[in-house]
């Protein structure tokens, strides 16, 4: 019970107003940041991490910290009211949660992802305060045989995800992995398929790409369906945030696992974007009318929104004991604690136990702060979709283009988002399904580079995804998933045959 | 708008700071010709959380705490092609003197590896900050005690040797350590230093040549162990970092036997075509950078190589090393 003291320590300095007020403004900042596409927490918290070197580090460490908590429940307004992603992680969350919107269902959409982000979060954070070193050694089981085999499970639980006939989800996701393949190749340190561009060095960055192909191609859309936003007449004010949550009890075993699901992926670490991903799949695969999802469904929105968070906060607890950030904000906080002098790693919580603890009670009161703030301006960012058409879509594509600048501070990104507009809405009209496009685009780098690396280690064998108990397990579990769709097809087949035998006609 | 936002408040952060560091800046102030007048872009050739752009962040938050400069700095980190996009962008800013690259190897290698046109001359070099260390490590658990163990079981099996990136230094010390050694290391490439040393600790690699920064913490956790450093004498700190050791207690490469020495430029460089003046202002600045005790503290967390140039001497080190890069990638067969 030393760490409950040790809790109760870190919430008096928490708590102190000076810190209370940081934690506010943070979360404010986090939210705006969220909101603006492509600004992203990993930017938001890169620029404004020299405002904080005056302070001391636990005042710093809880505004940073309350920036990234903001921006990952900003992430989700966009991708609900205009099925433009604020976050990578939040692509997920456009699949039931933008037909919510369109359906006027937006305020309950909102209402439930940041219901459920909270929820995702507080388990992580739970975890954290409990068992971080025992959770952190079990990162160190993963290699790259185990980081492939967690790829293959996110690929595998996400096939058959899309209503589309299967060689069209087959052709988008190879034209997602083509894309990813586009740049630098870490393993051989070659350039592969840049043609010579000095542009196109850089490869397509996912953000750059989901702005185009979900929210310029929803615009386009737009304009060709009489310039006005679906769902625009829908009834707003704050009840509708009670009557939610008389409805979220329902969903406590689906939260349970995707949170557990969030938790995992954070901390092995591969974030919070396959998470979000897997979590969706996977409460797709479990559900009794699966081709319910991705029309409107809230258990669309429950499901990646709670493992993102729970991913997304994990993410800093192998950033705290071992010094590997789990996600790019991680990376950029991490940059932030050697400023303050401190070296993170596994002497982190001995040697700065105020710190640390003080960073996790801010974890939980700034997980609080920033629920009540979104909630309370639910009705106000459902509100926009009230303004006229013509107004707002003239603003997003000014954030979109701002947002897919920013990703890396190039203007060819904005040509790149234009164009990726274009081929989304040409794939939108000839029914090809962009969500597998997406995960390959967003996981097909890092699922390549594991390949490789354990066939490195491995000397070409593939015995090395069976080698022990852990990575044999994981593949099981994938290639289970991936045989399900056929599975249940073949019993689907058997059934069909014993239900027509007794009526011949 | 946000960034614009932002880079006011870093200004006036930097203003109430500086009041603090007067006594530091004002004499300077007075002397200086010439001065930003709009915030400076920091580029990184590397991604978020590594080395360079770790230090570039420190001296960020150094310049603004000290207020050694009325703008304000900007970090952009731009990492494609293993760096060539940040230099390419440099290249191009020709007579842009709000612009400067911290660079790491990646400066020689990445063009001779990927054909990439840019060389160093391309750029204004502006001061050597540091060096940074290269040391073999393995875990704390291996039966390896000594650069000699090591050895003998790198001629017996096959040892994997992990590194960030490919074809660039861990590569290339690989290589060396190899053929020096006699033995067999297969290169496991990985993102970035800090993913390294973890897959060390969990046991999937068997031995990293990590900077000292990159591994110090799992050093004093005993989950890692320093062989030997691959530079011509030992390191400088003499406190003890574990119970029993400190970095100087660490022998060199040649010490044990082996002819492999390589450190690891941080350097500062503008873009090509800028006045006299504007580099003097930068020479000047990171000389007032490298006086503060949050950059003493960094220097010594990451047991850094403080040997510092300007001028000529710097850019005689430039060319004798860029040739000695030929020399060893050539020789690896790493050349585009």
């Amino acid at each position: 019970m030393e760490e409950l003291g040790l809790l109760m320590q870190g919430f008096a300095v928490a708590l102190e107003p000076q810190n209370m007020l940081l934690m506010l403004v943070g979360v404010v900042l986090g939210v705006l940041i969220g909101v603006l596409p492509g600004l992203g927490g990993a930017n938001g918290i890169a620029i404004l991490l020299p405002l904080t070197f005056a302070m001391p580090p636990v005042s710093a460490i809880i505004m940073l910290s309350c920036i990234y908590w903001g921006a990952l429940f900003g992430g989700a307004i966009t991708s609900i009211l205009f099925n433009i992603p604020g976050e990578p992680w939040s692509v997920a969350t456009t699949f039931d949660g933008y037909p919510m919107a369109q359906q006027g269902r937006a305020a309950e959409a909102l209402t439930a992802a940041f219901t459920s982000s909270f929820v995702g979060a507080f388990v992580a954070i739970v975890m954290i305060t409990f068992v971080a070193p025992v959770i952190a050694g079990f990162a160190l089981r993963f290699g790259p045989p185990e980081f492939f085999a967690v790829m293959f499970l996110s690929f595998a639980s996400f096939v058959g995800m899309s209503r589309g006939p299967a060689l069209k989800t087959l052709m988008a996701m190879m034209l997602g992995f083509l894309l990813a393949a586009v740049g630098m190749d870490t393993v051989t340190g070659q350039l592969r398929m840049t043609f010579g561009s000095t542009e196109m060095i850089r490869g397509f960055d996912f953000l750059v790409a989901v702005i185009g192909l979900f929210g310029i191609s929803e615009i386009l859309c737009s304009i060709e369906d009489g310039l006005r936003f679906k769902g625009q007449r829908a009834k707003i004010d704050l009840k509708v945030v009670l009557r939610v949550w008389k409805t979220l009890p329902r969903h406590w075993f689906l939260a349970a696992r995707s949170a557990l699901i969030g938790c995992w992926m954070g901390i092995t670490p591969a974030g919070a974007t396959p998470a979000s991903f897997m979590s969706y799949g996977v409460a797709r695969r479990m559900a009794k009318d699966p081709s319910s999802f991705g029309k409107g469904r809230i258990e669309g929105v429950i499901a990646p929104e709670t493992a993102a968070h729970a991913a997304g906060t994990s993410a800093l607890l192998p950033m705290l004991t071992l010094g590997v950030p789990g996600s790019p904000t991680a990376a950029v906080l991490l940059g932030g604690l050697i400023m303050w002098g401190l070296q993170p790693g596994p002497m982190l919580f001995v040697e700065q136990k105020e710190f640390v603890w003080g960073l996790i009670a801010s974890m939980y009161l700034g997980n609080i702060a920033g629920l009540i703030v979104v909630l309370v301006a639910v009705p106000w960012f459902a509100a926009i979709l009230r303004v006229p058409f013509s107004i707002i879509a003239a603003l997003i594509l000014v954030v979109c283009a701002i947002g897919a600048f920013t990703v890396s501070n190039a203007e060819f990104d904005i040509t790149l988002m234009l164009v990726f507009g274009v081929v989304g809405y040409v794939l939108k009209k000839l029914d090809y399904p962009l969500a597998p496009l997406v995960l390959a685009l967003v996981l097909g780098d890092r699922t390549e580079e594991a390949f490789r690396q354990s066939l490195l280690i491995s000397q070409g064998s593939l015995g090395v995804f069976f080698s022990n108990w852990l990575v044999s397990t994981i593949m099981a579990l994938g290639i289970a998933l991936l045989l399900w769709p056929a599975l249940s097809w073949a019993r689907g087949l058997l059934a069909g045959g014993v239900l027509r035998r007794p009526r011949p006609a | 708008m946000t960034l614009h936002g932002s880079s006011r408040r870093t200004l006036l952060l930097g203003l109430g700071g500086g009041a603090l560091a007067s006594v530091l800046a004002t004499p300077a102030l007075a002397q200086r010709a010439w001065e930003p007048t709009r915030p400076v872009q920091f580029i990184v050739p590397a991604g978020t959380g590594g080395g360079a752009d770790q230090m570039a962040r420190v001296i960020q938050g150094i310049v603004a705490k000290h207020g050694l400069m009325k703008q304000p700095m900007v970090v952009v980190n731009k990492a494609g092609g293993a760096g060539a996009e940040g230099f390419l962008e440099a290249k191009g800013a020709r007579g842009n003197p709000h612009m400067v690259v911290i660079t790491l190897s990646n400066l020689f290698t990445t063009p001779l590896a990927t054909g990439v046109p840019f060389t160093w001359q391309d750029l204004t070099p502006v001061a050597m900050l540091a060096l940074d260390e290269f040391i073999l490590w393995v875990n704390a658990e291996s039966p390896w005690k000594t650069v000699a163990d090591f050895t003998v079981a790198a001629r017996t099996e096959r040892l994997k040797l992990g590194g960030t990136g490919s074809k660039q230094e861990d590569q290339i010390i690989g290589v060396a350590l190899a053929k020096a050694m006699g033995g067999n290391l297969t290169y496991v490439p990985f993102r970035g230093g800090g993913e390294v040393s973890v897959q060390l600790v969990g046991k999937h690699i068997d031995a990293t040549v990590n900077n000292p920064i990159e591994a110090v913490t799992h050093w004093r956790s005993g989950a890692l162990r320093p062989l030997c450093v691959f530079d011509s004498q030992r390191l400088a700190g003499t406190e003890k970092m574990t119970e029993t050791a400190a970095w100087s207690d660490i022998p060199t490469a040649r010490e044990s036997g082996l002819d492999v020495e390589y450190l690891m430029l941080r350097g500062i460089f503008m873009a090509p075509g800028v006045k006299p003046e504007q580099v003097a202002f930068y020479e000047g600045l990171m000389a007032r950078v490298r006086e503060t005790p949050e950059w003493r503290e960094l220097m010594q967390q990451g047991a850094f190589n403080t040997t510092s140039m300007t001028g000529e001497a710097f850019r005689a080190w430039l060319t004798k090393e860029e040739s000695r890069h030929r020399t060893l990638m050539q020789e690896a067969g790493f050349l585009a």
